[in-house]
């Protein structure tokens, strides 16, 4: 976890990516998140932490359109994202990778990348591969090799680099650790520090508070639909109260 | 010595990507021969066939049998479209097969007096009557087409067995109608329950080999194109191919429209083949019998279906003899088979004959195989994996002639 001084210059400095405002999402009869607001600003990695049910994968399923909101604004650089097909937000710049990796598994690991930089023309996704292959050198040493066959570690790996495939302004990470083991956690999480870094915008969706804290520039936590708090992480990381219900201590 | 398929170190299959392989050595055909080598072969099997028939060396029996496996063929490698590659299963085909033919058949009838062609010169061969079979085998399509998108819009937005239930209940509806709606018009058009009678016979080797060709080629390339990618990656995944970019009800209607026209243009062959359009034909067990053809082939191959919809027509024609008991041996077939092969005869494998070539040209032969890389051998180690590792060796074979096809790294 290097660069804590990058961190606390990131914060606030870019302007406005993305922002939410008062978005209300339903299921049926059950009202998911019920009027939250947030902003992200270009450079930052934001993290939703929260417990199940908080409505962290909803967020990002209504952002990503994949799921549709009863109220609420949503732009990507001032422009309008509501009511857009997900296809569409793609090409706006926003890029989901989904909870639980969802690889395309019986194409191979150079192929689901191909498929992430879909809406991208042919020679823009010669450069992006290499990009991803410097971030994820597994994948390269994989990239024959069909998807179903990776490991769980290295299929995430392959969606976040399929995601990264598509040049997005946004990336949003769906519960990356969920299932890892806890060395391939710490790897990951280095991987989207490294990420942020390299000055892509994420909004990480975590059960792990812990280390979506450490990682995380700013910081929201979710109950039961609305924010309840936030702040930088490393203030998140400290504060009793989140301590006490996500950290266990 | 070049492997074909050589695996890593943890014995998973590898794909040799591009040209020149893994040592560059490996003696490659270019693009143009590989068209010309399949085109020759085609055109062999088109024109020759016809000789054939044209010399009473193939019996009129064994053309109109020709026929139908055309006919079949179609079918499968057109369904196969929306259950092998996009995945989904509906099971109302043979409604689109019955909507192209009757449209077809009566779009002929009808404009046969307009091209001054009768029932006896339609099947002549002369310029007129090729015109008109192509544009009432077309009619036919689109007809079926539109029927696809009306039901597919609705229809794909849900999967599974609820989208089996509603083609179904399409394909029954597609059927009454023609049965009834002769009295409702107030004139004939479909003939009702006693079917369309005076079909001129006007489907024959020749065109039935050309058609059939042609569909399997278009498959082919719409397969191998980004569209193909777009579809084969609703069928791994829907959100995630949503989330990479891929306008997923598009593709998934693109496919079932595509797929309906061709079903369509099978029922035009079809009516002019056996002549008589009767609505009882085209019921739910014809529709179960061609996905029978599509799972049996293997989903998502379509060798698999060439080679499931042939068998299957030949079968109970081939077992006439045996008279009674021939339903039995068909019955038994299919049980074995999915006993012994349950992803099909021929799983996802696609056949490439540029690739067996390219394997003679490399001496790459089974029995030149040094160790335990032998392509259809289980490694030693791995036995607990062998049905997997089986399912990726097919796959290996479809992906290799996807990549060295598309001449890309």
């Amino acid at each position: 976890m290097a660069a804590e001084t990058t961190n606390i210059q990131a914060v606030g400095a870019g302007k406005t990516l993305l922002s939410v405002k008062d978005l209300n999402v339903s299921y049926g009869a059950i009202h998911a998140v019920q009027g939250i607001s947030f902003d992200i600003h270009e450079g930052e990695i934001v993290t939703l932490i929260g417990a199940n049910g908080a409505g962290k994968s909803t967020t990002l399923n209504t952002i990503a359109g994949l799921v549709k909101p009863d109220s609420g604004n949503i732009t990507l650089d001032e422009k309008n994202l509501v009511g857009q097909r997900a296809h569409k937000i793609v090409e706006a710049g926003l890029a989901l990778c989904p909870e639980g990796r969802r690889v395309f598994s019986r194409m191979s690991v150079a192929e689901n990348l191909e498929m992430g930089g879909y809406t991208q023309p042919d020679s823009q996704n010669a450069k992006t591969v290499k990009m991803v292959y410097e971030h994820f050198p597994r994948l390269r040493e994989r990239k024959n090799q069909l998807a179903g066959t990776l490991s769980g570690g290295e299929q995430q790996m392959l969606a976040m680099g399929r995601a990264l495939m598509s040049r997005p302004k946004l990336l949003m990470l769906d519960e990356p650790s969920m299932g890892l083991a806890p060395l391939l956690i710490e790897e990951i999480f280095q991987i989207i520090r490294q990420l942020g870094d390299a000055g892509t915008t994420i909004l990480l969706v975590e059960q792990n508070a812990n280390m979506a804290l450490k990682v995380a520039d700013r910081a929201y936590v979710l109950e039961l639909g609305k924010v309840a708090k936030h702040g930088t992480g490393q203030e998140l990381l400290h504060d009793d109260d989140v301590r006490k219900a996500y950290l266990g201590a | 010595m070049t492997k074909m398929y050589p695996r890593d170190n943890n014995h998973n299959p590898v794909i040799v990507t591009g040209f020149g392989g893994k040592d560059g050595q490996r003696r490659e055909l270019t693009m143009p021969a590989r068209y010309a080598i399949n085109a020759i072969l085609v055109a062999l099997f088109v024109f020759g066939g016809n000789f054939l028939v044209g010399e009473g060396l193939i019996s009129r029996y064994q053309t109109v049998v020709f026929e139908q496996i055309g006919v079949y063929v179609l079918m499968t490698v057109s369904l196969n479209i929306v259950t092998g590659y996009l995945g989904q299963l509906p099971l109302g085909h043979a409604g689109f097969m019955s909507i192209g033919g009757y449209a077809c058949a009566i779009f002929i009838i009808r404009m046969m007096p307009l091209f001054g062609l009768d029932a006896q010169s339609m099947a002549s061969g002369s310029t007129p009557a090729v015109i008109l079979f192509v544009v009432g085998l077309l009619f036919g399509g689109i007809c079926a087409a539109l029927m696809g998108v009306v039901i597919g819009i609705p229809a794909l937005r849900l999967r599974g067995d609820y989208l089996a239930i509603i083609t179904l209940g399409f394909a029954e509806i597609i059927r009454v109608v023609l049965v009834n709606i002769d009295s409702a018009l107030g004139f004939k058009l479909t003939g009702g329950a006693s079917g369309l009678t005076g079909i001129p016979a006007y489907t024959g080797y020749l065109n039935t080999a050309i058609v059939v060709s042609l569909a399997i080629f278009a498959i082919h390339t719409l397969m191998k194109s980004r569209h193909g990618r777009a579809i084969l990656a609703i069928r791994d995944n829907e959100i995630a191919a949503e989330a990479s970019g891929v306008n997923t009800t598009y593709y998934k209607t693109l496919a079932f429209v595509f797929s309906a026209f061709l079903a369509g243009i099978a029922g035009g062959l079809y009516a002019g083949c056996i002549g008589v359009m009767a609505p009882a034909k085209f019921g739910f067990m014809k529709s179960v019998e061609i996905l029978v053809m599509v799972v049996l082939g293997g989903m998502g191959s379509m060798f698999g279906s060439v080679v499931s919809a042939t068998v299957l027509t030949v079968l109970p024609e081939a077992l006439r003899a045996f008279a009674d008991y021939r339903m039995v041996a068909y019955a038994i077939v299919l049980i074995l088979v999915m006993i012994f092969r349950p992803e099909g005869l021929f799983g996802s494998y696609d056949f490439s004959l540029s690739r067996i070539i390219e394997r003679i040209m490399n001496k790459d032969f089974p029995w030149n195989k040094d160790d335990s890389d032998e392509q259809t051998d289980v490694p030693v180690n791995a036995k607990a994996d062998a049905q997997a590792n089986e399912q990726a060796d097919t796959q290996v074979d479809v992906q290799a002639e996807a990549s060295t096809d598309s001449k890309e790294a």
